[in-house]
């Protein structure tokens, strides 16, 4: 109403609102820089840890149950989807039939693979561990740069730091922190992800690196120890597992080699896997815990998944 | 009625988080979800200025850092979401603004904040993915939050608005 008024307050508080800003925002960048070099150079017991537990323990119940909650909303693609995916379903399975059957017929039905898978199951069974089940209740977006989910099996289900993490299919990836209620899990493909890896057929050793790549054609790279040894293409590549299981334990399917690629120069063979498991489609999962782990739910243990 | 702003903004920034990642997860595009946390920065950046939205930038970038399934460095998205409220906070008009004005905004804003963080993962050699991936994910996270800006903004800013002390309204 008083226009010359109005406006100079306004003008006032303009400079007021602007001119302060500039030290807000060295500051706050400050705050920033401050709380990168905290974290870079602490490591697991800088006090970032205590801040994302601290944080975890506050939004994990959150985004459980935000999970909750968008389950049956989330579902609702899946409807539209559904007869487009069936009949791919059906294609697929049709082209699988045929290979199988074609595979089938090549009677010399590789005995080393056999024995390979043999020991496999073998090594399941032995293994005497049990699985937490858990569901995937949150995933980073892929503007962080880094595959992480949340799970909401935490400490008080007996779920603890460097524990493998796998699915119906095969390797999730593992358990990097905890907090009471969830858990956040660094999967195969992301960039920093290395997994002992062994070739099923020639038992060879290698190394699983995630090229932090996401979506069904994702694929991991599997550098070998010994570049003298012949891989081909459908090999199955298994954990190798490290002393006491952690943090992944021996002989969880990985994926299937699907090319070889040489470098004469770096005289090193570079394998690409096909992960079996789908990162983009993870629901339920298992946390792969000692025997005799105390959990507020029920652990499915080796002899009773068989 | 400070305090209430206060509250509201960090509410909004505790929901956009938690929907972020257990939400839009299931809608994401090529793994790149809308930045929710992102948006309501620059919305609280239009009504409330420079300062406040960096304040706030701040803090939803923390949350974004520390929330789980995080598991980068932490303080990377709390410097990208200072500078997006800065940024942002600067082009606040004395008009209500309009909505290609808002987009553009939020579109600048998307394009820093995602930049801002895949290049501090550059240099702290945290999460290195190549640049064609980067870019790929910057234009998608682009487009996502301008489509999810034309619904999060407006909300975002009438609350914040509501929220003004009615003598210092305009």
């Amino acid at each position: 109403m008083v226009a010359p008024l109005g406006r100079e307050r306004r003008w006032r508080r303009e400079q007021a609102d602007r001119s302060p800003s500039r030290g807000v925002l060295v500051a706050l960048v400050l705050a920033c820089a401050v709380l990168v070099v905290l974290d870079k150079q602490g490591g697991e017991d800088s006090p970032v840890e205590a801040a994302r537990r601290a944080v975890g323990e506050a939004i994990g119940p959150a985004e459980s149950f935000s999970a909750e909650v968008v389950a049956p909303f989330a579902a609702v693609p899946d409807f539209f989807r559904s007869r487009d995916s069936l009949r791919d379903d059906v294609r697929e399975l049709e082209s699988e039939n045929q290979r199988l059957r074609a595979e089938a017929r090549t009677v010399d039905l590789d005995r080393n693979r056999l024995a390979a898978y043999d020991g496999l199951a073998r090594t399941a069974a032995d293994t005497g561990y049990s699985l937490v089940p858990a569901r995937v209740i949150g995933v980073g977006p892929r503007q962080s740069f880094s595959q992480t989910v949340t799970i909401d099996a935490g400490s008080s289900a007996g779920v603890t730091p460097d524990l493998t993490v796998v699915n119906d299919d095969g390797l999730v990836g593992r358990v990097v922190r905890v907090t009471r209620t969830t858990a956040t899990v660094l999967l195969l493909g992301d960039a920093d992800s290395v997994v002992g890896g062994r070739l099923s057929k020639s038992m060879e050793l290698g190394f699983l690196r995630g090229r932090g790549e996401i979506g069904s054609e994702a694929l991991l790279d599997l550098d070998l120890v010994d570049d003298t040894v012949p891989v081909d293409e459908g090999d199955v590549v298994t954990t190798w597992g490290s002393e006491g299981g952690g943090p992944y334990v021996a002989g969880v399917p990985i994926g299937e080699v699907v090319s070889v690629t040489s470098s004469p120069r770096e005289t090193s063979r570079t394998a690409a896997i096909a992960p079996y498991v789908d990162f983009t489609a993870l629901d339920l999962v298992g946390v792969v815990v000692p025997g005799g782990t105390t959990s507020d739910r029920g652990l499915l243990s080796a002899e009773e998944g068989r | 009625m400070t305090a209430a702003r206060v509250a509201a903004a960090g509410t909004l920034v505790v929901v956009a988080v938690v929907l972020q990642v257990s939400f839009f997860s299931h809608l994401a595009w090529d793994g790149v979800v809308p930045n929710l946390a992102l948006l309501v920065v620059v919305g609280a950046a239009l009504v409330r200025g420079p300062q406040f939205a960096a304040g706030l930038g701040f803090a939803a970038g923390v949350l974004l850092d520390l929330a789980p399934p995080a598991d980068h460095v932490a303080g990377r998205w709390a410097l990208a979401l200072v500078l997006v409220g800065w940024v942002a906070g600067q082009v606040r008009q004395e008009l209500r603004p309009s909505v290609p004005f808002v987009l553009a905004t939020v579109g600048v804003c998307s394009l820093l904040g995602t930049s801002v963080f895949a290049l501090t993962g550059v240099l702290l050699g945290d999460g290195l993915i190549s640049l064609p991936d980067m870019v790929q994910v910057i234009a998608i996270a682009l487009v996502w939050d301008v489509v999810l800006g034309l619904l999060v903004l407006p909300a975002t800013m009438l609350l914040l608005r509501r929220l003004h002390p009615a003598g210092l309204a305009w």
